[in-house]
Formats: structure tokens, C-alpha cells, sequence
């Protein structure tokens, strides 16, 4: 997604756009089609719950973000979500509350639960970081492996039990809401995750660190060779990815209800997916943040088309599932084309 | 029945940027050794991988014995008879002698009667048969990673062989061998020639085209200059036709007077042995310092060690009398050092971003506002001074870098390292790939910085570069500095004297 001269004409503007993005403007039809055919597909409820859904993966996604434009993965990320819900789960369970897990424990403010987790997510954050950037193992092995590793803890943790009970306030502020007409509100959640994307826009396009990361993607041995601490710069990346895991777990949690261990599960895979229809390239270098927006958006769209279709939900997995190799095979042919 | 194995003609290739060939022939007759010549980007290898497949011509013909042929890919120019020995060679080091030579064309055997296995037995026993017919005496079961250069260079020979081919392309096979294993080659080519070879052999070395080419086409900036008898041919003649008219005003006035001793490098030894070792050398202020030796010569192994980028063991680097320590490109850096790499698409632009931030990312520091945030105006400012100062051709500063031309794209990189305004500049290779007018363009960017009185070290393997723009000459042969010539001395005859000073 360039910038087009200003004398291009219109149409011509919309042919490169479809042309280049050809999952999102397929998706698009798709959703104006269903639309038409299916009732209540087109309404404000509908809308917003979109809304609310697409906040917290956006957030994954943009997690994620670094890795990709550095050519590398999270694998994690789906188990530091669920790591991170299960862990502000436990934390804000009610005092009276007879399932409680850990019965010894004072009421605590959600305030500091919330940064008890980000702390945790950045711990994690720093594993991937260091055995990706430090001992060289290639990010897809390293995280496959911390995926397992967190998932265990997890269960040993939770008892691989489901975990309910939390305090009022934490379940009624994170799913808060402004005005209600006709079933359309706007979730708090879709502010949070605005002012996120805002504040990786210029982490990604005014700071060095962004600047870095876009050189590391483009070429790791001309951005060594001039100057840039790689090394750091990865860690850095591995670092934000587990905050904001922590941070869509800790949403997550008090949105669902309730947490266990196996949520989560997958949403690497959804992240991932948004940011390579939103044009986040695998070959490293490319992606911006408006472009995952997109991206998410679009993905949470074909889910809730899948849905409205009355789509047996097992056959989601395999439809997403070929979303993904398409968009990521599409984004190959581009480069291949061009030798 | 022509009297040509093998006819190119026609034959133009344009790159973004650069027309590479442009309208250029070639013949190649059976049992003769057909030399191409021509200056570094004079299109030798751009010919060479369109007739290999490699690359697709824009326009022109090949016929293969007067018929027309079209070569898709190498797979199919092997199938047609034609193989290559690269420049770079590309073995698998963890695999053997023999797997390396059928590779992609293993024979195969049937076990059980039904189950498709590769015929090991048969595998070695061809591979020994090549070996010995290449005149070479070592296991056949060797893994390729434990050969020497030159032994593994013998193994794609044997491989080009074992092809059946009937035009093999050399191409500047000799660059990394001792006189004795060029004995050998010889030999193997004379054996070759006998059996009816066509063989188009590129190299530098006058002496080595004299001696074994029949026939010689000279090529220069793309253009096909014209087919010779080789024995109508003297280095002379050569070397005239080859540099053409132009060599009169090839490289600008220098005005810079180098003064002291700023740079010191005693004693430095790389962490691999085959590398570079007790490498000694002074640097003035103002000076122009060329670095030449034939490739192999580890030139560039010793300014990267220097910089940063590879490990040594022993040494000191003494800057303005101050000793460093230089673990990383950063280290250099911050003490005012540049280095501009000889692999311009592998270590130096990053092809998807954009000029601006190609140009910005060695020195981002200066454009911080608050300490964190990237004044756009800055950058824009900096690419702006770049463009009018070396005259950089780019649409804009939020052009890709990779659809720049390569002489643009190395003036981009020059700016980058210029931002940080170093005292010391490595410049590797600083010309290669880029067209005749671009060329002069840097030499007077270069000459323009030793005037500043800024530091240079030039590695360069084109000859009359080296002469023509350096104060001081620093030759190395096999990891070792084996000579200095003084700028006003040079000549190609004693810079190559030192720089095939084997042990």
C-alpha cells in the first residue's frame, strides 16, 4: 500500500488497491453479499460486537507486527494470551467466591493485576527474545517450543480448571460501553485498541526503535553493518509482543467471564493471518499499522460470515486455515513475480 | 553443418537503469578456447548467464550447430550441451564428491525389482572415472566442505564433464588458484579442446589469454567491440581496445595532499586461519590508500575485521594515536570510521525501504527531537543535500531504493555513511555494478573527500581504478600484505608482481 501520485485518476487508484489487497475486497463482496441474502447481518448489534471482537485480536496482531517485519514469528502468542487471562483470572476472583483458587490471598486492585501481568508478559516477551536474538535459534522454533513450555505452566497453575468468580469492577469496566440505539454502542474495548494503534503508529513510523525494526526486516546485515544493535532491537520487539499479549489476556479474561488455560488457543495463527491480509509481508521489511487494522477487521469479518451462514463451526477452522496459506502465498507471488 | 557449435547474436539485456548488453555476439567453434574480455560491468557475465539460462534476453538469437535454440533455464542449457563454472563456485559443503557431481540427476537403480533407490556403487565409480579424467587423485566419498578452493573448483569441472558437455563456460576460473593448480586446469582444458570442447574462458590475467586462447572477443560497457585471432594480439592491443578511447579522462584531478599519520593498523590476524594475518599499515590524513590482490587475496575479510563485522585474533588499531577496541560495526562507527561493503544488495541497501530511510539509518540520532521522536523535515533536509550534492536520481525520497539504478543506489549509501561525518572511509568495491557515467561520478565524490581531508581506503580489483585513484597502494596476496607502490609508480605489472606473491 504505497502512496499514488495525485494525477492518477480515480479508477485507476481502485484497480492497484484491488489488485494488491485482492483478500480484503473479496471478503468485502462476500460480506455485502451475505448481507443481502442473509436477515439481520446488516445491524447495528452486529456491527458493534465486530467491534468489540476485532479490539482484542488487534491488539495480538499488533504484538505480532514486529516479529513479522523482521522475519520472524510468534508462535506464543496464543498461549501468553491464555497465560495472561488465566493469571488476571486468578488474581481478580472475588474474596466470597467459593471456587476461589487461591483462597490465602487479599482481594487485589485490578489496577495492579493489571501490571503484575504485563510484567509477566514482558518476562516471557524476553525469553523469546533472547533465545531468538542471543542464541539464534530461528523464531518459529523458538516460540513452537516457549508455547509449549507456557501452556504447561498454565495448566499447573489453574489446575486446569476453569476459573470464574471475578470482581464486579473488572468485568463491568472492560466491557463498558458508550450509549446503546438500537443495539449500536461503542465498546471500551474498541477505544483501548484505538489508542494502541495510535501509539504504535509512531513507535512503527516516528521513533528509532520502528525505524530500526523496518531496517532489521529489510536487510539484518546492512542494518548491522550500520550501526544498529540488532541484538537489542529484537529483544525490544520480543518484549512489546508479550505486553501486548498481556494485555489482550488481561481484556480478554473480563470480557469472556472467566478464563482456563485453553484460551487462546490458535489466535497466533488469526494474528498472523490479519497482519498478512493486511499487507504485513513474511519476507520482513513491510507492514503498517492502519494495514492491520484492515487486516483484523477483514478476518473478524469472514468469521462472522461463516457464522450468519449457519456454518458448521468445526468447518471455520479450515476455512480460516486456507485464508491464511492464500494470503501469505499471494504476498510471496508479488515478489516472485518480479525476478 | 555451420562451422559454429554455438552463435549468439543480437543479444541486448537491460536492467533498471543500465543496458547491460547491447547488441553483442559471440562464436564459438569445436576444440577451441575462446577468451572474453573486458573491464569489470563490461557484460561478460551478463552474456554468459543468457546463454547459461540464467537470464532472459530482451532481444536476440542463440543457434546451437545453425539451428535456433531457446534456453529456458540452466536445466535445459545442461541439456543442450552447455555448462558453467561459476566465478563464485556454490558446492554443498555437507555432501561428498560424488553427490555434489549428480546432483538433481542421481543414477538411480531398482530394488526389489520395484523400489526406485539411488545406485551409490555406480555414483562413486563415475565420480572416480571424472576425477581421474579432471586429473585429480582424492576420495570420491570427501565431503566437498573439506576440499580446498581449488579442488573444489576441479569438482564443478568435473561436474561441467560428466555433463557430456560441448561449450563450457569458464568463468575467471583461475582467481583463486596457485600457479601450479593453473597448470593443472591447463591441462584439463587441453584435454577438453581435444575431445572437441568449445570453451568460452573469462578472465583478467593477459598472460593466461595469450598462452591458451585461440580466438578472443573484447567487450566494453555493454557493447561488442570485436572477435580477434588470439595470436594478432598483444597485452597492448588488448588492453587498448578493452579501456577504449576513453581512458584519457577516466578519473578526476585529486587535489588532496595527504598529511599525518592518522590510522594505524599493526599486527591484526583474523580468527580464521585462512584469512588474513599480521596485516600492518599506516593511513595519513587526506590520503587515498587503494587496497589491491586477486580475489581470494582476503581484502575484504581484512576491512571487515577492521570494522567490526568479522572476528580477529591479535592486533591493535590505533585511531589519532588512541588505541581501539572494535568488537561490532557500532564500535567503529562511534569513533568516526565508515565502511561502505563490496555486497551492495547483501550488506548494504534495504531494498524495500525507502531512500529516506536508507539514507537516515547509520545516523538517526541527529534527527531526534525531545531525544525520541523523528523530525521528518530532518531526514527530508538530509535526503535533499545528498540528491543536489551527488546528484542522486530518484523520483522522490519515499522511493523504493531497490528501483534506483546502481550507481544511485551506491551514491544513496555513500550519503548514509557521509551523514555521520567519519574521518575514516572504507570503501569496498566502491564502483562495481554501476555504469561508466556514475562511475565517474563517485571517483569524484571520492576525490572531493580526500581534498575535505577525509581518510580513504579504497579495495578495488579493477587495475586502472587502483592506479588511477590511489595516493598509495597496499597489495595483498593470500591474507598478507605482500607490497606498498607509491600512486606515481603503479603500473599494472608491479601491483600483479606482489599480488601473486604465494608462499
Amino acid at each position: 500500500m504505497e502512496a499514488t501520485k495525485s494525477h492518477d485518476n480515480f479508477g485507476k487508484v481502485l484497480t492497484r488497491t484491488i489488485t494488491r489487497n485482492p483478500i480484503v475486497f473479496l471478503l468485502l463482496i462476500a460480506a455485502i453479499v451475505v448481507g443481502c441474502i442473509v436477515e439481520n447481518f446488516f445491524s447495528w448489534g452486529n456491527l458493534s460486537n465486530l467491534m468489540s471482537n476485532t479490539a482484542v485480536r488487534f491488539l495480538i496482531a499488533l504484538g505480532v507486527s514486529g516479529c513479522l517485519i523482521t522475519k520472524g514469528t510468534d508462535l506464543s502468542a496464543g498461549r501468553q494470551v491464555g497465560f495472561a487471562a488465566v493469571v488476571a483470572g486468578i488474581l481478580c476472583q472475588r474474596r466470597d467466591y467459593n471456587g476461589r483458587l487461591w483462597k490465602f490471598m487479599p482481594e487485589m486492585n485490578i489496577g495492579l493485576v493489571f501490571v503484575i501481568v504485563v510484567l509477566i508478559g514482558m518476562i516471557w516477551g524476553l525469553i523469546n527474545g533472547l533465545v531468538v536474538s542471543k542464541l539464534h535459534v530461528p523464531p518459529f522454533i523458538a516460540t513452537l517450543g516457549t508455547q509449549t513450555i507456557i501452556y504447561g505452566i498454565s495448566l499447573v497453575i489453574s489446575d486446569a480448571q476453569p476459573i470464574g468468580g471475578f470482581q464486579k469492577i473488572y468485568t463491568t469496566l472492560i466491557n463498558g460501553r458508550i450509549g446503546d440505539v438500537k443495539g449500536f454502542y461503542l465498546p471500551y474495548l474498541m477505544f483501548v485498541a484505538l489508542l494502541f494503534g495510535v501509539v504504535f503508529w509512531f513507535i512503527y513510523n516516528k521513533m528509532r526503535f520502528g525505524k530500526y525494526m523496518y531496517a532489521i526486516g529489510g536487510n539484518d546485515i546492512a542494518a548491522e553493518v550500520s550501526g544498529v544493535n540488532t541484538t537489542r532491537t529484537l529483544m525490544r520487539i520480543y518484549i512489546t509482543a508479550g505486553i501486548m499479549y498481556a494485555v489482550a489476556g488481561y481484556l480478554l479474561a473480563a470480557k469472556s467471564g472467566g478464563a482456563s488455560a485453553s484460551m487462546g488457543q490458535g489466535y497466533e495463527l488469526e494474528a498472523i493471518a490479519g497482519c498478512t491480509i493486511g499487507g504485513v509481508s513474511t519476507t520482513g521489511g513491510i507492514g503498517t499499522v492502519p494495514g492491520i487494522l484492515v487486516g483484523v477487521l477483514v478476518f473478524e469479518l469472514l468469521k462472522i460470515i461463516l457464522q450468519f451462514l449457519g456454518v458448521n463451526p468445526y468447518y471455520n477452522y479450515v476455512v480460516q486455515g486456507l485464508v491464511i496459506v492464500l494470503a501469505v502465498a499471494m504476498d510471496i507471488r508479488k515478489y516472485i513475480a518480479k525476478k | 553443418m555451420s562451422e559454429y557449435v554455438l552463435e549468439m547474436s543480437g543479444v541486448s539485456k537491460s536492467f533498471p537503469g543500465v543496458k547491460a548488453l547491447d547488441n553483442v555476439q559471440l562464436k564459438l567453434r569445436p576444440g577451441r578456447v575462446h577468451a572474453l574480455m573486458g573491464e569489470n560491468g563490461a557484460g561478460k557475465s551478463t552474456l554468459m548467464k543468457c546463454m547459461f539460462g540464467i537470464y532472459k534476453m530482451d532481444q536476440g538469437q542463440i543457434l546451437m550447430d545453425g539451428q535456433p535454440v531457446h534456453i529456458d533455464d540452466p536445466m535445459d542449457a545442461l541439456k543442450k550441451g552447455i555448462a558453467m563454472v561459476h566465478q563464485e563456485l556454490q558446492p554443498i559443503p555437507a555432501r561428498t564428491v560424488g553427490e555434489n557431481i549428480f546432483l538433481g540427476r542421481y543414477p538411480m537403480k531398482k530394488a526389489l525389482g520395484f523400489i526406485p533407490m539411488v545406485d551409490h556403487a555406480k555414483m562413486y565409480a563415475d565420480t572416480e572415472e571424472l576425477l581421474k579424467k579432471v586429473r585429480m587423485h582424492f576420495d570420491p566419498k570427501q565431503k566437498v566442505g573439506e576440499l580446498s578452493v581449488s579442488q573444489m573448483q576441479s569438482v564443478e569441472i568435473a561436474k561441467a564433464v560428466s555433463a557430456n558437455c560441448r561449450v563450457l563456460i569458464l568463468d575467471e576460473p583461475t582467481s583463486s588458484l596457485t600457479a601450479n593448480e593453473v597448470e593443472a586446469l591447463f591441462r584439463i582444458i587441453g584435454d577438453l579442446k581435444e575431445e572437441g570442447v568449445a570453451i568460452v574462458y573469462i578472465s583478467h590475467k593477459m598472460d593466461e589469454i595469450l598462452r591458451i586462447a585461440d580466438e578472443v572477443t573484447i567487450m566494453r560497457d555493454g557493447k561488442y567491440i570485436g572477435t580477434w585471432d588470439a595470436n594478432e594480439l598483444t597485452t597492448e592491443t588488448i588492453i587498448t581496445r578493452m579501456v577504449g578511447r576513453e581512458l584519457t579522462n577516466l578519473y578526476p584531478k585529486r587535489e588532496n595532499v595527504p598529511g599525518e599519520v592518522v590510522f594505524e593498523v599493526k599486527d591484526f590476524t583474523s580468527i580464521n586461519p585462512r584469512s588474513f594475518r599480521h596485516v600492518s599499515f599506516q593511513l595519513r590524513k587526506g590520503e587515498i590508500l587503494g587496497v589491491g590482490g586477486l580475489v581470494g587475496a582476503q581484502r575484504t575479510e581484512l576491512m571487515e575485521g577492521l570494522f567490526g563485522i568479522r572476528s580477529h585474533t591479535t592486533g591493535q588499531i590505533f585511531y589519532k594515536g588512541k588505541e581501539l577496541t572494535i568488537n561490532r560495526p557500532k564500535d567503529a562507527i562511534d569513533q568516526g570510521i565508515a565502511m561502505l561493503t563490496e555486497d551492495r544488495r547483501g550488506s548494504g541497501i534495504m531494498g524495500v525501504l525507502s531512500v529516506a530511510d536508507n539514507i537516515s539509518i547509520a545516523s538517526l540520532n541527529q534527527y531526534l527531537d525531545h531525544g525520541y521522536f523523528i523530525n521528518g523535515k530532518k531526514v527530508e533536509q538530509l535526503v535533499q543535500d545528498n540528491v543536489k550534492k551527488m546528484n542522486i536520481k530518484t523520483p522522490s525520497s519515499k522511493t523504493l531504493i531497490k528501483s534506483l539504478s546502481g550507481g544511485n543506489q551506491q551514491k544513496v549509501l555513500v550519503g548514509r555513511w557521509l551523514a555521520n561525518n567519519p574521518d575514516v572511509l572504507i570503501l569496498d568495491e566502491p564502483t562495481r555494478g554501476i555504469d561508466v557515467g556514475a562511475k565517474y561520478e563517485i571517483y569524484c565524490i571520492i576525490a572531493d573527500l580526500a581534498k575535505e581531508g577525509k581518510s580513504i581506503i579504497m579495495i578495488s580489483s579493477e587495475m586502472s581504478e587502483l592506479i588511477g585513484m590511489s595516493d598509495r597502494i597496499m597489495v595483498m596476496c593470500d591474507g598478507r600484505v605482500t607490497g606498498f607502490v607509491e600512486g606515481s609508480e603503479a603500473t599494472q605489472e608491479n601491483i600483479m608482481t606482489y599480488a601473486t606473491q604465494f608462499d
